[in-house]
């Protein structure tokens, strides 16, 4: 895959709409308050067709005020509304007065209060996009990147165009880049990304800057909006808010109609389609379709609105996956992991990573060593896993051009089929999935993790990985020779599987000896993490200071049936 | 929700026996188009309403063209050979939209990787080689709505139109309820899965079982062995079929233990008949040659061996058909080895 060179202006791309008046969140910022009250309506009809009666309608209502209040008195966070309490007080009030047998004409109606939930929610989730706070925290995204690669070198005066070089040094942006860039010139871009870090957001968020695409609108967790500083800059930047408190059927669709509509109007979308952070380190296997499956109505809506098929704006899914040599908040994600996947069987013993040595130790580090990153865009597909041609058409597996706008169809006619539409996102999921494997950009690092980690595990097979994971790491290490034999082996065979499509690799496997490799990826591995997840003692051995950290690095490269390979 | 599919033009590709069952069970609710590539019988569907011995009804009709089946059909209903499957079923890809719907009723697997090569007892399979019948329409058509039809349906009981049952699986509601507008009548009963793979597997592994039906049936045993070969034979089909990905509860339903007595229990099965005449001393080679019509349960049983193979499973029922067929034992032999294999819990997969 091509490497691609920043520009002048120390960016890889120039815009691709140069005027920000023209980016699709500028103008869904500017039209706002028609945009939401479209969000009212669509959610209100669509709630209120899914009820056959009025009593079905008063059930759920009570049932979202009943979770509502159990919130209010048991998860009250700061970033929630000062009028919380008061506005469920009155919905309670309008309620009562429905079912109250001495006012049967009723002042108030099931629908009344529906629209004044969904009012309100609406209005909880909207985001408000702003030039000036986007281009503030464009640079200071660019500059905190920088002090964490340590790329900045360059002091003062030669200031941000040299940053931006240096970065891109370090964070390759790989993959199908121009054909994203034209198809957002006319189309609409939903990305999904991988999500490992917290880094993730804000690394992505400059790689689109870089490629030169306008700002993409996206979903972050209200618990972030409650941080000072932090959640008016997100307020800002476009973000909406999800709220993961709320489970109840009404703000779920309200917060799926406000991602269809925006993809709708046109907006670039991006959703993190794993929810979270991945905790064992793995690629996702596993996705959350809610939100991917807002971009195949907004889809179907674009077929139905558009005065002929060949006008409708055409939605297209691009999948990143994003590599790190190290993950900062490592050891916390995979003792989640564990403790999740092992319950009872797993237990940490001295947990001692807060001493105030290895803090120090941490910043050392994270201001005088370097590292890398690596996202790779997958070539787009349109929302039914399909080919596109570079024009931007479907093809089936023949190579043919198709008319995806049939995929609606039922007997002849656009239909919305909420089940059917289920089960495409399904398989666009699947689909998904299986890219993230061929796209995972595979490191040094990488390598010397998984290999170690089963040369470990190999000698215990009878334990289960609990109790592995509780071995004294003193105990154990590996003699350089096989080390070296078994990387050897495992880079002929990683050649291979790159050279079928199955994965992509760093390209010093190419360029470097075993013995460099070997010493490169245990250099990066796991650089800020406080323990050294690998270590060359003075004999040459491999040992492992953290083998739970081992395991999390080691993960990155499951699923492509390596195991088999250890002697 | 789309238009009733009751009425409409729905296609039917292949007219072998079970396919000409499937138009004539259609043509209650809606006009028929049968695709055959073979020129004599579209034209004697066309002109005398008939299909070799078969009666067709009035509204099936019968075209060489693909062009012309998926241009009137948007309901297609494949029923071909397993072993055909993905050739014509890619020759159809070109016509194919994604508003079609695709129905199929073929009970075998395919394996895709393993062209040419001759399997033997000892080949290995991993189950990502082997493919459902609605497997190969995703892979090879923009076809996403699939469904699969199973069941107790005997072509020769159903052109008599005695009363029957089927059940129709798919993942889309839209699918089931296209089955239910064209397929049901007050002769046929359509019950409905969303476990598609379980459906599909009940279908194709009952087959082997069958075959095994037929060779006891044919050294004259009689009721005792057959209930005992079907509630261990559903107990292997089970295993399998778990094995596989599918749920163990389709195989309590029509397309399992429903298909399963039907055909252990008759000659009108051309798995029984395989059976029956190994046992009779005929080798596979000489039965194949002599039948106008595939036994699915022979390729079955070759590739559910090599997944036997692949992941160490017990399965002594689907292993000594094997060894029957390759001539390796004889059936009195492989009774005296399965009477004597060592026993377990009867029920354990509940």
């Amino acid at each position: 895959m091509k490497k691609h060179k920043p520009n002048s202006s120390g960016w890889l791309f120039d815009p691709i709409n140069p005027n920000p008046e023209d980016w699709p969140i500028m103008q869904l910022a500017k039209d706002r308050p028609n945009f939401l009250a479209e969000v009212e309506a669509f959610v209100f009809n669509n709630i209120k067709e899914s009820f056959k009666t009025r009593q079905d309608l008063n059930d759920e209502l009570a049932s979202v005020l009943y979770q509502e209040k159990i919130r209010l008195k048991t998860n009250l966070w700061s970033a929630d509304p000062k009028d919380e309490k008061p506005f469920w007080k009155g919905i309670e009030k309008k309620m009562l007065d429905i079912e109250s047998p001495v006012n049967p004409s009723g002042r108030y109606k099931e629908e009344d209060v529906l629209r004044e939930i969904v009012h309100r929610y609406v209005h909880e989730i909207a985001g408000n996009f702003d030039l000036f706070t986007y281009n503030i925290t464009k640079s200071l995204v660019t500059q905190w990147m920088s002090r964490l690669l340590n790329a900045g070198n360059g002091k003062g005066i030669s200031g941000l165009w040299n940053i931006r070089r240096h970065l891109h040094d370090r964070i390759h942006l790989l993959g199908e880049v121009e054909l994203i860039r034209k198809l957002a010139k006319t189309d609409t871009v939903v990305m999904v990304p991988t999500h490992f870090s917290n880094l993730d957001s804000p690394l992505i968020g400059w790689a689109i800057q870089s490629l030169g695409l306008p700002p993409f609108l996206y979903g972050a967790g209200l618990n972030l909006f409650g941080i000072g500083i932090f959640g008016y800059f997100m307020e800002r930047l476009g973000a909406y808010k999800v709220d993961r408190r709320k489970k109840n059927s009404i703000y779920l669709e309200t917060l799926k109609a406000y991602s269809t509509l925006s993809i709708h109007r046109g907006c670039h979308s991006l959703f993190f389609p794993g929810g979270t952070r991945s905790r064992s380190g793995a690629v996702e296997t596993k996705l959350k379709l809610g939100l991917l499956g807002t971009a195949l109505e907004a889809q179907r809506l674009n077929f139905e609105k558009a005065d002929s098929p060949e006008k409708a704006k055409r939605i297209f899914v691009v999948p990143v996956v994003i590599n790190y040599n190290f993950v900062l908040e490592a050891p916390g994600l995979v003792d989640e992991h564990l403790k999740r996947a092992g319950q009872q069987r797993y237990f940490r013993e001295n947990d001692n990573y807060s001493t105030s040595y290895q803090l120090v130790w941490f910043i050392f580090k994270l201001l005088t060593a370097s590292s890398e990153m690596a996202l790779t865009f997958g070539r787009p597909t349109d929302l039914f896993g399909n080919e596109i041609d570079d024009e931007g058409n479907s093809l089936d597996q023949h190579g043919k051009k198709i008319d995806i706008e049939k995929y609606f169809f039922s007997n002849q006619e656009n239909t919305q089929d909420l089940q059917r539409d289920a089960e495409y996102t399904k398989l666009l999921g699947k689909d998904i999935v299986k890219k993230y494997r061929t796209y995972n950009y595979i490191y040094p690092s990488h390598l010397v993790a998984y290999v170690a980690f089963e040369m470990m595990r190999k000698k215990y097979k009878k334990l289960d990985l609990y109790s592995f994971l509780r071995l004294e790491e003193e105990n154990e290490s590996i003699p350089g020779k096989e080390f070296k034999e078994t990387i050897e082996l495992f880079v002929g065979v990683l050649k291979q599987m790159r050279d079928n499509g199955k994965c992509m690799l760093d390209v010093r496997f190419d360029a470097l000896t075993v013995d460099r490799i070997i010493k490169l990826g245990i250099r990066h591995l796991g650089l800020y993490n406080t323990k050294r997840p690998l270590k060359v003692k003075e004999d040459g051995s491999i040992v492992t200071e953290d083998f739970t950290l081992l395991y999390f690095y080691h993960n990155r490269m499951e699923g492509y049936g390596l195991t088999k390979l250890i002697q | 929700m789309g238009k009733s599919y009751q009425n409409t033009t729905v296609g039917v590709i292949g007219a072998g026996s079970f396919g000409s069952a499937i138009a004539n069970l259609l043509a209650e609710n809606c006009d028929v188009i049968v695709f055959s590539r073979r020129e004599n019988v579209v034209a004697q569907i066309n002109s005398e309403n008939k299909n070799g011995a078969i009666s067709m009804h009035p509204r099936v009709k019968a075209t060489n063209s693909m062009e012309e089946i998926t241009s009137k059909c948007l309901l297609l209903y494949p029923v071909i050979p397993s072993a055909d499957f993905r050739k014509v079923i890619r020759s159809f890809a070109p016509f194919l939209r994604p508003d079609h719907i695709m129905i199929h009723g073929t009970k075998g697997l395919d394996i895709h990787a393993l062209k040419g090569e001759e399997l033997s007892a000892k080949t290995a399979i991993p189950k990502e080689k082997v493919n459902t019948m609605s497997e190969i329409i995703l892979q090879e058509t923009v076809v996403k709505r699939v469904g699969c039809l199973a069941g107790p349906n005997l072509s020769a009981e159903l052109n008599q139109l005695q009363p029957a049952a089927t059940v129709i699986a798919s993942h889309y509601d839209e699918v089931i309820r296209a089955a239910q507008e064209t397929l049901r009548s007050k002769r046929f009963m359509v019950y409905h899965s969303k476990d598609i793979t379980g459906v599909e597997l009940a279908g194709v592994l009952k087959n082997i079982i069958a075959m095994a039906a037929g060779a006891l049936s044919g050294i004259g045993y009689g009721e005792n062995t057959k209930a005992l070969l079907i509630s261990r034979g559903m107990v292997e089909m089970i295993h399998i079929g778990q094995a596989l990905g599918g749920d163990a509860r389709a195989f309590f339903g029509l397309a399992g233990v429903g298909d399963l007595i039907a055909t252990c229990s008759t000659k009108q099965s051309r798995n029984f008949t395989v059976g029956y005449r190994l046992s009779q001393g005929e080798s596979i080679e000489e039965i194949m040659a002599s039948m106008d019509e595939i036994a699915e349960g022979i390729n079955t049983l070759k590739i559910t061996k090599g997944l036997i193979n692949m992941y160490k499973m017990r399965a002594p029922i689907t292993e000594t058909i094997f060894k029957i067929m390759s001539g390796e034992t004889t059936m009195q032999k492989a009774i005296e080895y399965l009477m004597l294999y060592p026993f377990s819990v009867d029920v354990d997969y509940i």
